[in-house]
């Protein structure tokens, strides 16, 4: 180590070790990239062109509908409720031009004239039985798995997190009454609590994530209480408690960093399993509503079709498999990393 | 030993107190009474007012929501202890009656994916423990991975596109477990009728199972393998085979004994995708169905009786841990 250079710390062990392993570095970028897809799903695939050229004037309609959207702008006459695939046939004249995203279809487009059709060149994955284009549906699918992955896990990790740091911090009554609670918590069969509540709840998206939030804190608790076990007479903690910091300061600005590292492992694991739960209930109906586009929804509408329609089964699928197994790698590759019996 | 296992049991009874609450919570803090919503449904169906307000009654009745909270609590705890979870609103037939029709199907169902699953997980764990990094261990440990996050619902689905009978082959019925006019047939017709409709559910329920199993198996005997009384059996020139089967194999059991915990209740939750989609008329198919047509009082019993199979299940690993290491004895904890 050069002189005056910081001693490596924690963090930075783990992600270099990370970033050693090839396969866990791979399902980050995957999980990266799907990110990007559905942060970008309306200029991937969408009926609305990118540009287009009308009149010798430039129009952005995918932009344009964000903007509508928001309120800070309006569709010139011409345009309001037109579907620019008509307006294009009808209206354009030599020197007029349209370029539309990669896939031209809206993932809740009905075409009464396209129905199930096969994988081809207009439709990449094919269409369902009222003529909605696979390809696109996938796309904008994926803003549902990965929001309700994040989002799900985040809740429960917060939950988790201030239950088992006050448990394992206080100790006594506090930690009788949390301890007990997680027990009873997780002797209850996750997925079958979670089908009894949504059957309670109408469905939507938000609810999934709140019911799959509520029901998986405990994993995170009880994790979080050990570590809070182990580093709560450790000479640091002590030293800030004699300085006089506050319990609320001394639980969250020196313990908790130091104990992040399991339930950072437990959450990405948590996330995969999130993404799985969502589109099982979806598949099973008792998930996003059918008019949102859904992995699991498009496999269920598949189960429907059964046993024809091999394409509305393979397309969704894959992309739940692709997703979870890369979330699976990353849990991985980070369980390894921030392995203290592996740190090199 | 004896007055460990009591002092267990009787451990379970503040649990089995707390489901009882979780389970009472979600009936009433769900939004919306569970009588409303079932005239909400029943409006929309039929338009039928007076039917409507009949099941309010009911399920009022059932319930007891008219009464006090405290009163209704102890009513639910009354009904949980005695096994009396009311009528299916649906067809009005006894609860406890439909449980014991389906429980049996499911058992089976799961019984002999379990032991499938045991009895290759095992040996995949072995070899690939014994044998590190060699190319076996390494294509094993990706197609395990692979499978473990496959969704089950999408394999089962696949499997009956490409091998129901669809737009590809016809290999295996998709449709309950058995033919409809099997009863005609002599027996070994029909055992054989019953084996071909059971290979893909059972396909289904095992391969999840198989991949974590395979993978504790794994982890457990390279841990054991690497210890110091593995060396010395070595040492003093016992074969290879000894050293693994009688020697390291009992230890590296242990940790795929603690999953029993959790597969028991898999008997009704793990099976919910596959019993409905190969329409096998067992807990799962019928968890599906009492969600489907909001049929509360079932819901509630196949809940309560889940979470009750995974306490049992969890004891069950306890008393199992004691059969495969003797080093555990529970006098001592249980006295501390």
């Amino acid at each position: 180590m050069k002189r005056g250079q910081r001693p490596e710390g924690y963090w930075q062990i783990v992600s270099r070790q990370f970033r050693n392993n090839r396969v866990a570095t791979a399902g980050l970028i995957v999980v990266l990239l799907l990110f990007i897809l559905a942060a970008s799903a309306d200029f991937i695939a969408n009926d609305k062109p990118l540009v287009m050229s009308y009149r010798s004037e430039l129009y952005f309609p995918v932009l344009k509908d964000y903007a509508a959207w928001v309120g800070v702008s309006r569709w010139e006459a011409p345009f309001q409720n037109v579907s620019f695939k008509d307006f294009a046939a009808m209206n354009f004249k030599e020197g007029d031009w349209a370029q539309f995203p990669p896939v031209r279809y809206s993932p809740n487009e009905v075409s009464l004239t396209s129905v199930l059709r096969p994988p081809s060149a207009q439709h990449f994955l094919g269409t369902d039985d009222i003529g909605r284009d696979i390809a696109s549906r996938v796309v904008h699918g994926s803003r549902v798995s990965l929001s309700v992955g994040f989002v799900a896990v985040s809740i429960y990790v917060l939950i988790g997190l201030v239950i088992g740091a006050f448990a394992g911090y206080y100790g006594g009554i506090v930690d009788i009454v949390a301890s007990r609670t997680i027990e009873i918590m997780l002797t209850i069969p996750t997925f079958f609590l979670i089908i009894t509540v949504v059957a309670f709840l109408p469905p939507s998206i938000l609810n999934i994530m709140i019911v799959i939030g509520i029901t998986n804190w405990p994993t995170v608790a009880r994790l979080t209480r050990g570590e809070f076990l182990k580093t709560k007479s450790l000479e640091y903690v002590v030293a800030a408690q004699a300085l006089g910091a506050s319990d609320f300061r001394t639980i969250f600005r020196h313990i908790l960093p130091n104990s992040m590292a399991p339930v950072f492992v437990a959450a990405t694991f948590g996330v995969a399993s999130a993404i799985l739960i969502e589109s099982s209930l979806s598949f099973l109906g008792f998930g996003v509503p059918p008019s949102k586009p859904s992995w699991g929804s498009i496999l269920s509408n598949a189960r429907q079709l059964l046993p024809s329609g091999w394409w509305l089964t393979v397309f969704p699928g894959l992309a739940i498999f692709l997703t979870v197994t890369s979330y699976n790698l990353v849990g991985e590759g980070l369980r390894d990393a921030a392995d203290p019996r592996l740190k090199a | 030993m004896r007055s460990y296992f009591v002092k267990r049991l009787l451990l379970m009874i503040p649990t089995l107190l707390g489901i009882s609450l979780v389970s009472f919570l979600i009936i009433h803090l769900t939004p919306g009474d569970p009588a409303l919503l079932k005239l909400g449904d029943t409006e929309q169906r039929s338009g039928n007012q007076l039917l409507a307000a009949q099941i309010i009654d009911e399920t009022r009745a059932l319930y007891g929501l008219d009464q006090p909270l405290h009163v209704q609590y102890l009513r639910w705890l009354r009904r949980l202890v005695t096994f009396d979870f009311g009528e299916s609103l649906r067809d009005h037939r006894p609860i406890i009656d439909k449980l014991r029709e389906r429980i049996p199907v499911s058992v089976r169902l799961s019984g002999i994916s379990l032991l499938f699953a045991y009895l290759i997980s095992i040996p995949i764990g072995i070899r690939s423990a014994t044998h590190p990094h060699s190319i076996g261990d390494r294509i094993t440990t990706v197609l395990l991975f692979g499978l473990y996050s496959l969704p089950n619902f999408w394999i089962a689905t696949m499997a009956i596109v490409y091998l129901g009978g669809g737009d590809f082959w016809r290999v295996f019925p998709v449709y309950g477990l058995a033919s409809p006019n099997a009863a005609a047939w002599p027996w070994w017709q029909r055992l054989e009728d019953q084996l071909w409709h059971l290979v893909l559910p059972i396909t289904c329920l095992t391969y999840y199972t198989l991949a974590v199993l395979s993978r504790y198996m794994r982890v457990g005997m390279i841990e054991i393998i690497r210890q110091d009384f593995i060396r010395t059996a070595r040492a003093k020139g016992l074969g290879e085979r000894i050293v693994v089967y009688r020697h390291a194999l009992r230890n590296s059991l242990i940790p795929i004994v603690t999953l029993m915990a959790d597969l028991l209740p898999a008997l009704i939750g793990g099976s919910i995708v596959v019993e409905t989609l190969f329409s096998i008329p067992g807990m799962g198919s019928l968890s599906y169905e009492a969600v489907y047509t909001r049929d509360y009082p079932l819901l509630m019993a196949i809940f309560t009786l889940s979470a009750f199979l995974t306490l049992l299940g969890i004891f069950l690993a306890d008393l199992l841990y004691t059969l495969v290491d003797p080093r555990i004895r529970y006098e001592k904890r249980a006295a501390a």
